[in-house]
This record gives structure tokens, sequence and C-alpha cells, in this order.
């Protein structure tokens, strides 16, 4: 067993050559990301299941265990309970655990250990004990998966105080998030839309490191990392989307312009907790709405956000909040998801149901 | 009475018979060796003191004062001989029900009671006493002492021969709990990464009404065996045998050798909790039986026979037992309720927007009643 002061030097010379922007996949993205945070703090460590010599199925930890080794990049039992809670046993002892969950529908053995112990602890200690605990979860549909490989279970986590549950859509977020995510004091669900871990982008990897590093960054990180982003301004309708359907929202706000309809698009990043304060300031000005996402639309967020719409911008909409999203069916086979997932032609039907008004 | 599998008295460590009678044990005499009569006399004050704390707590809940209480009535052998084996960097991870492991941890055990009093669901601070809080959801537990022990090791608190350097965690739990998921778990993951940890498994002999038989059909310390984790049964009422027994397994997990699993045969005495009702599934017979193999008498009877118990010190060890239940009823009728708005504190480290807004609106409810009962 290494001790952690021996890490390779390799890694520290790599992060002085690096250049300030790079173009990155989305997983590269992350894994840079990853490599980043390991680098600034020795007590971070990763686990899971085959993300060693493997580098994760996804490779989004490739190359991290051959240059920080057994110690920091650990492979697991294949128990998600016992990752989780083991990790919240090293997160008390003060390490910084960054899991990944294989795929989304796996997460389900670990539900009980992230909402009755990771998301209360802090709570029932008073304060005294924070779990630094960050879960990576691959998550959403798009790649003709079998069952459980490709679902959104987001809302099952944004019901539990205690969680905050982050989202990126771009690389560069990818890259700034999960820095964010590991410095914050909080537990953090990491959910990776992973249709789009191969969309490339180009990051910047100065800005968060230099938050990071100041004095008061991880409080700095904790609260950009909850804010919503304007994504592409309009005036006619807001369209809400977050992770995988944030693309699909742009293409739908292009073709909403050639239509006419200026639409702005909101990328909401996290989901707890809600910016909702981005959302009903752009629906004070649209007045009108239109959320898109994976998730079953029943009970899911954009319900909760389409409430607090209905709540605090009432009198300025011209049209009900719609949402756009799965329907309260499994994720269904393959073949048929793309009949299940939201569409240009569904998110576009929409939109013209609340222009109608 | 025979019986097999989790309720079988087969190859129990015993060192004191339930007559008081030391009997000697080739393996785990050496681990009673340090013990002066003065240490033994302590064992036999701290049990007293738990379980006059734990009637004390059993009758303010009956008076109204405590919403529930957990008894440990009858379990406290293996609760203070076990605590009383851990060293200063050594962790503990308790269930819920080991007041008397609080007790050799310098937990205040009034402390304890704002959690069944609904003060607060934790009442003292882990780190001022190496001892975590109480985890209600069976067995979860178990994957963070493992995951703590994973840490230990990691920071090099393993195998280094320096006895003020090595530590391990202990993990307690019961029967009902070896059923669980995570605790298969946690013995799969300490057992892979050679985790210093003792998972010390209380087999009171009852989940609530189910008796053992329903988690296991073996023994307990033979779930060891599957995932290659050396394991104990010893008689749990025999505070000596239990002190003797974990002191060997903390030796071996601190030397880097890996867990141990100890499975400590003893008896709930009391109720489950106060809720509970075991005239419904089990005997007065049965109940008298375990009476007789009480872990208080049984030090008390090696004491007398031995000439180390005098009448001074059982004076003052019951005046002592006095003093605490009273300070006990007066403090818990003395706490108030605290402000509820307290209750959106710690949801998180740093701030979160839902829980700011809906303290916000907490306050200004609440002020509208102030301003409307008393007009200015």
């Amino acid at each position: 067993m290494t001790t952690l002061d021996e890490r390779p030097a390799t890694a520290s010379a790599a992060a002085e050559q690096r250049p300030a922007r790079t173009t990155l996949t989305m997983a590269g993205a992350i894994n840079a990301g990853l490599r980043a945070a390991m680098e600034r703090d020795d007590k971070v460590l990763l686990m899971g299941e085959d993300i060693g010599a493997l580098g994760g199925v996804f490779r989004v930890t490739d190359g991290l265990h051959k240059d920080f080794g057994d110690d920091r990049v650990m492979d697991t039992p294949l128990a998600e309970s016992g990752i989780v809670g083991t990790a919240i046993g090293m997160a008390m002892r003060g390490y910084r655990p960054v899991i990944e969950i294989q795929f989304d529908g796996f997460i389900f053995p670990a539900y009980d250990q992230i909402t009755t112990q990771l998301a209360k602890m802090h709570y029932r200690s008073g304060g005294a004990i924070q779990l630094p605990v960050v879960i990576r979860v691959p998550y959403a549909g798009g790649i003709g998966a079998i069952e459980h490989h490709s679902e959104s279970p987001e809302a099952l986590f944004a019901h539990t105080p205690g969680l905050r549950i982050i989202t990126p859509a771009t690389p560069q977020d990818g890259f700034d998030m999960i820095q964010q995510a590991i410095a914050s004091p909080d537990p953090v669900l990491f959910f990776e839309p992973k249709a789009r871990y191969w969309d490339k982008g180009e990051v910047d990897h100065g800005r968060v490191e230099a938050q990071l590093g100041g004095i008061g960054g991880a409080s700095a990180g904790t609260a950009e990392m909850s804010r919503a982003r304007v994504a592409r301004e309009g005036s006619d309708v807001t369209l809400v989307a977050y992770g995988p359907t944030v693309r699909l929202a742009l293409q739908s706000a292009e073709a909403a312009s050639q239509a006419g309809i200026d639409a702005e698009v909101i990328d909401l990043r996290s989901i707890s907790p809600l910016d909702s304060d981005t959302v009903v300031k752009s629906a004070r000005k649209t007045g009108r709405v239109v959320v898109i996402h994976e998730a079953p639309t029943s009970f899911g967020a954009g319900a909760e956000l389409s409430s607090r719409v209905h709540e605090q911008a009432f009198f300025h909409l011209h049209a009900p909040v719609l949402r756009v999203g799965g329907f309260h069916t499994p994720y269904p086979g393959a073949v048929h998801e793309h009949d299940y997932l939201p569409s240009l032609d569904r998110v576009m039907d929409a939109v013209d149901r609340v222009m109608a008004h | 009475m025979t019986a097999g599998g989790p309720l079988s008295t087969e190859g129990l460590v015993q060192l004191l018979t339930p007559a008081g009678e030391r009997i000697g044990h080739e393996q785990f005499d050496p681990h009673t060796a340090h013990l002066t009569p003065d240490d033994l006399r302590a064992f036999w004050r701290d049990m007293t003191l738990t379980r006059a704390f734990d009637m004390e707590a059993t009758s303010l809940q009956r008076q109204g004062e405590l919403g529930l209480w957990v008894q440990s009535w009858g379990q406290e052998g293996a609760q203070i001989g076990s605590g009383h084996a851990l060293n200063g960097q050594d962790w503990v991870f308790p269930s819920y029900r080991e007041h008397g492991v609080a007790l050799t941890r310098e937990v205040d055990l009034v402390e304890v009671l704002r959690i069944f009093r609904g003060l607060q669901h934790g009442a003292w601070d882990p780190a001022d006493h190496r001892f975590h809080l109480y985890t209600l959801v069976i067995g979860s537990h178990a994957l963070h002492a493992t995951g703590y022990a994973m840490g230990m090791a990691k920071d090099g608190m393993v195998a280094t021969g320096d006895p003020e350097r090595d530590g391990a965690v202990v993990a307690y739990f019961g029967d009902g709990a070896t059923s669980q998921g995570d605790v298969a778990e946690a013995l799969t993951f300490a057992s892979v990464y050679d985790a210093p940890i003792v998972f010390f498994v209380q087999n009171n002999q009852y989940a609530i009404s189910e008796q053992a038989t329903r988690q296991s059909r073996v023994p307990i310390a033979d779930r060891g065996k599957g995932v290659g984790i050396p394991s104990v049964r010893v008689d749990g009422n025999d505070v000596l045998a239990s002190h003797a027994v974990t002191r060997w397994a903390l030796e071996h997990a601190r030397s880097g050798a890996g867990p141990v699993l100890i499975e400590a045969f003893t008896y709930r005495r009391g109720a489950h909790t106060t809720s509970d009702d075991p005239t419904r599934y089990r005997s007065k017979a049965e109940e008298q039986l375990w009476a007789e193999r009480d872990p208080i008498a049984r030090l008390e009877a090696y004491l007398t026979a031995a000439g180390e118990l005098s009448d001074d010190y059982r004076t003052g060890v019951d005046a002592e037992a006095k003093a605490l239940c009273e300070r006990t009823r007066a403090t818990v009728r003395g706490w108030t309720r605290a402000d509820t708005r307290g209750m959106f504190d710690h949801v998180y480290a740093e701030p979160h927007a839902l829980v700011d807004a809906e303290r916000s609106w907490f306050e200004r409810y609440e002020r509208s009643f102030a301003d409307t009962e008393v007009p200015r």
C-alpha cells in the first residue's frame, strides 16, 4: 500500500504543462476534471466497478488508475450499497470519495444508503459530520441499450432533502461542475448524460482552477454549480432543459426561429437546488414555458418547475406551462426509444400549443 | 433446553460460569492477564450504572417524559466487556441499544435521551468520544464502519506496531441485522480490503418478536467462514470472556491481519422497546432461565467469593447509581422545547435556495400569528 504522499510526480508535472484551453469530449472533460481534483486534493479518491484498469465502461476514469494507483482509484466489489456505505465511512474519516455507479438503473441497491444515511448525516449530527461524497451516474437514454441502462431517476433523489443534484450539458460544465461537486462539503449526485459523452466542445481549464484554489472557493463553487444558465436568449417562449435535452432545446429554438418564434433556452444544470428564479424571470419576460426532460413527466422535475412558475409568474403567463418528457411506462425497448424520448417534433408541437394562446 | 443454530450454546468461549466460577481457557486467558481487581470492580460498577440508568429511562418513558426507550437490560456483560477492550484510537459504530458501550466511551448517558425525547436525532459529537451516532436503520452502519476502517488503514493507522498509533473499528449490531444486505456487503468489503474492523454481533436471540432462528440456520459466527473472516462465539453474559475475546480481536485487526467477527450470545431481558410486548411471543419460564444467567450477578458472585467486593464499594456504587438516576430525571424534565426554526438548520453545509426560501416563509408565517395575538 502506498501512502498518500507518494502520488506520482508525473501527475503534478502534467498539471503545469496543461494548455489553458483544449477541445474535449464530455467524457474527456469529466476525466480531466477528475484528474485536476485528484491533483488538487490528496483526499479525493475514486470508487466503483471496473473504474481501474478498464477505465470504466464509458472510459470516464481512463488513465487515472495508472497515474494514481490502487489506493486512490479503487475497483470495488459489485455491490452498490456497499460502495456508497463504505464511501460514507471514508468521508467520515476525511476522504472525498467520488463514486461511479455504472448505469442509472443500477443505483437502486444504494437508494437506502443515499437517502437514509448520506442525505441525512449532516442534519442528524447537527452539522458535526460533513459527507463530501460525489456519486457519478451515467444516465438517460438514446444509445440503444438494453433494460436498466437508459433511465433518468433524478426526481427520485430530488425529493430527498440533504442531496445536491446537478447535471452538465456541455464539456465545459462537465469539467467545471465535477470539480465544484468534489469541492462541495455536501453530498452531490452528478448525473452525466451518457448520450452526450462523445459531444466535443472547447474547455477553459483556468476558470474553475482559480475559483477552487482561492479562499472560499468551495462555497463559491457550490453556489455556481447550483445556478441555471441561459443558453440562448429569446423573447417569445422559454424552453427549459437539462443534461441530455439541452442540445434538443437549442435545436428546437433554431427550428422555431425559422418559423419566426424567438425562443429562450435555459439549461437548468442543477435539479436540487432548482434555480427557479432564473426560470421565473424568463417566464415573466416570455409568458410561455415548455420544460423538456427524458424522465417521465409525472411527478418529475418539470412538474415541480411548472408549479413554481405558476405560483410565482401566474399573471405574466399567456399559456399554461407544458411538459415534454417520458411517459409513465418503464423505459421501452431500444426500437421504441425515439418515440419515448422528447424529440424535435414533440418539442415543436408543445411550442405551437403555447404560442396558440 | 436444547436449541440449534443461532440459539445453540455450543462452542461459546466462557471464563466465568453462570455461578461466577472462573474457568480456564488456553487461548483467551492471556487476554485477561492485564486486569486488576480494580478493573473488574469497574466492570461491575459500569454494568450496574448502565442498568440503573436503563431502568430510570424506562420509568421516564412510562411517565410520558420520553417518546420511546430502547432497553439494554441483560446485555451489559457483552457491552461493558467489549467496550473496555477499546483504546483511544479505536472507533465505535453502535446500533441503538449500546448504552453500555456509550458509557465506556465517556458519553454522558443522560444526553442519549435527547434522541428519545424528540429533541434531536443525534446527541453527541462522535469525534469527542470516537463513538459514532446511533443508527436506526438496521445494519446500515456496518458499511460506514467498514469504510471508516478502510480510511484508517489508508491513514497508516494499522500494523505499525506502535500502540499509540494502531487502531481499529468495532461495529455493533444484532442477530436481526445479519439478515440485512448491508451487513453481508460490509463483511465482503472488510474481507477483500483487509479492513481493521471487528464486527461485534450481540445475538440477543430476538429481533423484536422473531427468534434468531428466523435470521439464520447456523450460528451467526459461521457467517464469517464464507467470507474468510475469523470468527468467535462468546458467552455475552460473561463480561470477562467478552472482554478477552474483543481484546484479542482488536489486536488482530490493529496488527493488519484483517477483520474479525464476534458473536456474543446473550439475551434481551427487556422488551425490544417500550412499545413492544414480549408476553405475546415468549414465556415467563424462558425469561426466568435467563435471569439466572444475568451478567451482573455473575461477576458479583465471582468478586464476592474472591473477597473483592466490599460493602463500602457496593454502597458507593449504589449512591452513584442513585445520583445518576436523579440527575437523569431532573435533566430530562428540565429540557425545554427548542426553537422550531432550528429544524431548518444543517440540512446542508452550504446554503440551499429551497431551504432558505422555506425558512423565510416559515418565519413570516410565525410572525403573522404574533401580530394578530399581540396587537401593537
